[in-house]
């Protein structure tokens, strides 16, 4: 199962993204703010959102898991 | 006459069998794996495919063993005298044995004393155990060559293809290069094998995971470009030493000038909200000829972009926050491969162009734990250190030790220019006012009244950082429309062209790793 991981420590801003959403590879799945930025989420491959692990204001760790696909 | 023949007859026997490599099978198996042959690798390489070899007979009377597994060769490359190292992997493995490697040090020898750049063309099993006592202690066994590696380092360039296994101690001679070309699916690095790692560790693991061409260009860092063919692995080398002179002594070339690739604008790439992501590479296509960019490191920290580029024909090496990737914010991986490439620019007379959008260093625990204080020492230490012409271009928002990193002011840029768009502080806005009011914002119970509050406070703030205040107090060199920025680069990098810093009188610094 692949998923997508966090790419920084931060804040989870907004969520692009809902579950059961088929999504293509380098597509903007969340933005999280950190240091003060808005850093875009992308997805390295393409499928089918099974979850989304986080809340909007969720402090996120590098490489926490934040979409889960089918 | 007759007798003659026979001499000839003894020597095309052995240079057939020499030119032929091992065994049928091995080439089978090359060609399965879209592998070529090492003989067709330097044909490819060299221009017209001709090329000085020397050794050739090593071993040859052993039978099975021809040129030792090793074709050591000089002869022009993109019309420049270059020495080349090849290993072949149809002769055991590629591996070494004791004339393997003295043909090794032989050529290195040759490429430091005529003061070309090396190439190592490597795809190796290592060491040939049966042969140790010959290759692997000795004064000139196989510590010989990384020796001789690091003796040349910024002596002249050294350059590493890698189309194979690099292994256990051989994996050292891409660790010396400059610069390492990873063939994906092929190419791997690694101290110990999988089989290896499951017998002494117990860890179960693929070769691609724990070595891979991939993971070394994304993950570890010990891999620069990521071909996907061994062609495009030649021809990117071919590339990638265009931009370099012959060695340290001389300067690189300038070539003819080419226009900026046509695209939107700089005013229209860059977004006015300091907080919001634009590509790095868009913008740098507006600033540099067309085509020219070399990336390296394209997979491995993104989030900053290192690379050769041409300004009207003469060769720079920029580097540039990427604000699209982790918002441009500098890790310490960001730091490792800035500093490995200002100290490569810098050893080769490639002028440095630094393009900052940076928040700063990360903070945070899992930084902290990994050092981020040290990586960023080196980084802060190789550009400070670097004497080669430095430009500073500060595009959108250079925040706390981001500016430093950047070749900020107190670094000795030959110039600090800014966009209209720049804003130099110790931190944004936003986190300032939460600094200095954050007791006095929560004093306030009516939300619309605080709102208000930290709106002042943020307009305040903006005012002291106006860009127009710093050129006032000539903190900052220029002020350049995005539009003319170009023109205004390659008439500084000329300006600078004959610039020379006297070193201080000592043996080296301390370098901070």
């Amino acid at each position: 199962m692949k998923n997508i991981q966090s790419t920084m420590a931060g804040t989870v801003f907004n969520i692009v993204v809902q579950e059961g959403e088929d999504i293509t590879a380098g597509q903007t799945v969340m933005i999280l703010e950190s240091m003060k930025m808005e850093i875009p989420v992308e997805a390295e491959t393409s499928g089918k959102v099974a979850k989304v692990n986080a809340q909007i204001g969720d402090f996120v760790n590098e490489g926490d898991v934040l979409i889960t696909f089918e | 006459m007759s007798e003659k023949t026979a001499y000839n007859e003894r020597l095309d026997e052995k240079l057939t069998n020499i030119f032929a490599g091992g065994h049928s099978k091995y080439h089978e198996k090359m060609k399965e794996q879209n592998k070529l042959f090492v003989r067709d690798r330097l044909a490819l390489l060299f221009d017209e495919g001709v090329y000085l070899e020397d050794g050739r007979f090593a071993n040859c009377e052993a039978g099975d063993l021809p040129a030792d597994g090793v074709v050591t060769a000089t002869g022009k490359v993109g019309g420049q005298q270059v020495c080349v190292m090849a290993n072949d992997s149809t002769v055991k493995a590629g591996s070494w044995g004791s004339r393997t490697v003295e043909k090794i040090i032989r050529i290195q020898e040759i490429a430091e004393k005529n003061r070309v750049p090396m190439l190592y063309l490597v795809d190796s099993a290592g060491a040939r155990i049966t042969d140790q006592l010959d290759m692997f202690p000795n004064r000139r066994g196989a510590g010989k060559i990384f020796h001789n590696q690091v003796r040349m380092s910024g002596f002249v360039p050294q350059i590493c293809l890698l189309f194979g296994p690099s292994a256990a101690g051989g994996a050292y001679i891409p660790a010396f290069c400059d610069i390492v070309i990873m063939v994906e699916g092929n190419a791997s690095m690694y101290l110990g094998s999988p089989r290896m790692a499951e017998k002494v560790i117990g860890e179960k693991v693929t070769l691609e995971e724990m070595g891979g061409a991939r993971m070394h260009c994304s993950v570890s860092g010990c891999g620069d470009v990521l071909v996907t063919s061994e062609e495009q692995a030649i021809s990117e080398a071919i590339r990638y030493l265009a931009f370099f002179p012959a060695n340290f002594t001389e300067l690189p070339k300038v070539i003819e000038s080419r226009a900026a690739k046509e695209g939107r604008t700089l005013e229209a790439i860059i977004p006015e909200n300091q907080n919001a992501p634009f590509d790095m590479y868009e913008a740098i296509d507006q600033l540099i000829d067309e085509d020219s960019f070399f990336d390296i490191k394209k997979l491995f920290a993104p989030e900053l972009i290192t690379g050769l580029a041409r300004i009207e024909g003469q060769a720079i090496g920029i580097i540039a926050n990427q604000p699209k990737g982790k918002g441009g914010v500098l890790f310490p991986d960001s730091a490792d491969k800035a500093a490995k490439f200002i100290n490569l620019c810098d050893a080769f007379g490639i002028p440095l162009l630094f393009l900052a959008d940076v928040p700063g260093f990360m903070i945070g625990t899992k930084v902290e734990r990994a050092g981020i204080i040290r990586h960023g020492a080196k980084l802060i230490m190789a550009m400070s250190s670097a004497t080669v012409p430095k430009i500073s271009v500060i595009v959108r928002k250079a925040y706390g030790a981001g500016l430093y990193a950047m070749a900020g002011p107190a670094f000795e840029p030959d110039v600090c220019i800014a966009l209209p768009t720049a804003q130099i502080a110790v931190m944004g806005p936003e986190a300032a006012v939460n600094a200095v009011y954050s007791n006095k914002i929560e004093a306030i119970e009516d939300p619309k009244e605080r709102i208000k509050f930290v709106q002042e406070k943020h307009q305040e703030y903006k005012e002291q950082i106006d860009i127009y205040k710093l050129a006032s107090e000539m903190i900052i060199d220029e002020i350049v429309a995005p539009s003319n920025l170009r023109e205004v680069l390659a008439m500084r990098f000329r300006a600078y062209s004959t610039k020379h810093v006297p070193q201080p009188p000592r043996k080296h610094p301390v370098y901070p790793v």
